[in-house]
């Protein structure tokens, strides 16, 4: 078993023994803290497909991530205030159903993805870092001009949403849908990267004339690829809403989109769990250190300073020593 | 009727012009030599075929004019290129760049680790760290993953010890032998083209300057064009 696998194996054991042990310690809070880096993880294991896998220095992501936000949140809102969606020759209600809006969050956050890469893989390098924070910038202005749901002051909800079987208020029970999805996404990003397809795109992002030459589009690989980063990104955003019950347009700011890239960069970038340590240790940090600093990002930012000077694989790299391309 | 036919095509790279008239014909399961000193327009007419460089003139492929095809649809179209400097990706595995390749046809993982059996051995090495003749039976078995009906061979043997070039060469009969594979190969060894190829058509300064079987290629010919 290789050092990687048994990094990947010590933090899904430890994620699954949190709640036990937050529990049996008396510290509940803990719970909804892992919950919390469980759903950075998910947003960042999505941008970590976009990045990793296709090279894609997507300074946008926060988009996708509050319109999976909005999505719950104006479903939510909705239903709560028993007002529907759409009044017309359709009438369409609001839900507090996690699965569907969970679709609605997907499909929403894919559907901007797709125009978003269609406009923006025209350009690459810093041109793409440039667009992708344009449009990031503009759905934010967007959100805060947006009175109808709260503008500036963002949208509360007061019940969080409901999941078959289980009830979600139970800060465990939520913890354990975050996990399971988590989960999921990770088996799919794993299966995604050894594909046909995870390995054109490994390629294009190597070298997209090279991919051309063997019949492959570089373009399309990395729309499709954007696509699903996206998709993911908005589940976690939905999941976000439903933790804090508000959305605001902080989840589309472009600190947002860096603290998502921040996540793969600490955890290390095309590593599977990478992502899922750098959002743990953020959480942990801001946990720690908040309490100590109301700037305790200034100790956030040597971290990343020493991890891009000495550690180019992140804390997945520095654990599980192998070198990989994206170091 | 011409698999791939090329007439009077130029090219240029921004303001200086590289190509002056090339005239290129390859039938199907034809073997191609084209022939030339260093810098006269073999591999940049290779890149026009590709669609890696603009390009004027007539490029028909199978009926289909390729100026107006992206470089990766051209591909598509059955074009499979093993480009000068062998260029795996550095970062996959043997197999992870054949699979990355691959397209529905004949050949598959199992019929190219058949005809470089180095390839299967090595196969979860990673290309960077493959021999330089390794690596070339990389390039190769990952364009003929794409199942080409042209395969285009750009100095294919270019920098390789004698033995793996003898390795390289008699994959080369292979392919003739058991496929209806069209070739069109730039190489330096003479000997080993005629003994590969059923024409030659050598390039001059951007122009096509001889075209013939390669029979027909006396030693005349080779002096005057060719300087051996």
């Amino acid at each position: 078993m290789s050092r990687e696998t048994l990094f990947n194996a010590a933090i899904l054991a430890l994620l699954v023994a949190v709640p036990g042990w937050a529990l049996a310690a008396g510290e509940p809070f803990t719970i909804t803290l892992a919950t919390r880096a469980v759903i950075f993880a998910l947003a960042a294991v999505g941008l970590n497909i976009a990045l990793g896998l296709g090279g894609l220095v997507s300074l946008g992501h926060a988009v996708y991530f509050g319109i999976g936000g909005y999505a719950m949140g104006i479903l939510a809102w909705h239903a709560q205030s028993h007002t529907p969606l759409i009044d017309g020759w359709l009438t369409l209600p609001g839900t507090k159903s996690m699965p569907v809006i969970w679709l609605v969050a997907i499909a929403a956050s894919a559907l901007a993805a797709l125009l978003i890469g269609l406009l923006s893989l025209r350009t690459s390098g810093v041109y793409f870092i440039m667009i992708t924070l344009a449009f990031g910038q503009m759905v934010y202005f967007f959100a805060i001009s947006w009175p109808a749901y709260g503008g500036e002051d963002g949208l509360p909800i007061y019940v969080r949403n409901g999941f078959p079987g289980l009830n979600t208020l139970v800060p465990i029970q939520f913890y354990g849908i975050c996990l399971a999805l988590l989960c999921a996404v990770l088996a799919l990003n794993a299966a995604l990267a050894r594909s046909p397809f995870g390995l054109a795109l490994n390629a294009a992002r190597q070298s997209p004339q090279r991919v051309e030459c063997v019949g492959l589009d570089p373009v399309r690989l990395k729309l499709v690829a954007l696509v699903i980063s996206g998709a993911i990104t908005g589940l976690a955003g939905a999941l976000f809403a439903d933790l804090n019950r508000f959305v605001s347009p902080v989840m589309f700011s472009w600190q947002m989109s860096g603290e998502i890239m921040v996540f793969i960069i600490i955890g290390g970038v095309g590593r599977l769990f990478g992502p899922v340590a750098g959002a743990g240790l953020y959480v942990l940090l801001e946990h720690l250190l908040g309490g100590v600093s109301e700037y305790w990002q200034i100790f956030l930012g040597g971290l990343l300073l020493i991890v891009v000077l000495f550690a180019r694989g992140g804390l997945a790299g520095l654990i599980a020593g192998r070198r990989v391309a994206h170091d | 009727m011409s698999l791939l036919s090329l007439h009077r095509v130029t090219a240029s790279y921004g303001a200086s012009q590289a190509l002056f008239g090339i005239d290129l014909e390859i039938a199907e399961g034809e073997a191609v030599a084209f022939m030339g000193r260093n810098g006269m327009g073999k591999t940049t007419t290779v890149r026009t075929i590709c669609r890696m460089l603009p390009a004027a003139g007539t490029l028909v492929f199978d009926g289909h004019d390729l100026r107006r095809l992206p470089s990766h649809r051209a591909a598509r179209l059955g074009i499979g290129l093993v480009p000068e400097g062998r260029r795996c990706f550095a970062g996959l595995s043997v197999a992870e760049n054949l699979i990355a390749a691959a397209r529905p046809g004949h050949w598959d993982m199992p019929r190219v680790t058949a005809l470089f059996p180095r390839l299967g051995e090595r196969r979860r090495q990673r290309a960077a760290s493959l021999s330089g003749g390794e690596q070339q039976m990389l390039a190769i078995g990952r364009a003929l993953m794409t199942n080409p009906r042209l395969l285009i061979l750009d100095e294919a043997t270019e920098g390789l010890a004698p033995l793996v070039r003898q390795e390289i060469w008699a994959a080369i009969a292979r392919l003739r032998a058991e496929t209806a594979l069209s070739l069109l190969v730039i190489d330096k060894g003479l000997a080993e083209m005629r003994a590969a190829c059923d024409r030659a058509v050598i390039v001059e300064r951007g122009r096509t300057v001889w075209s013939g079987a390669m029979s027909a290629l006396d030693r005349g010919v080779s002096e005057a064009y060719l300087g051996v």
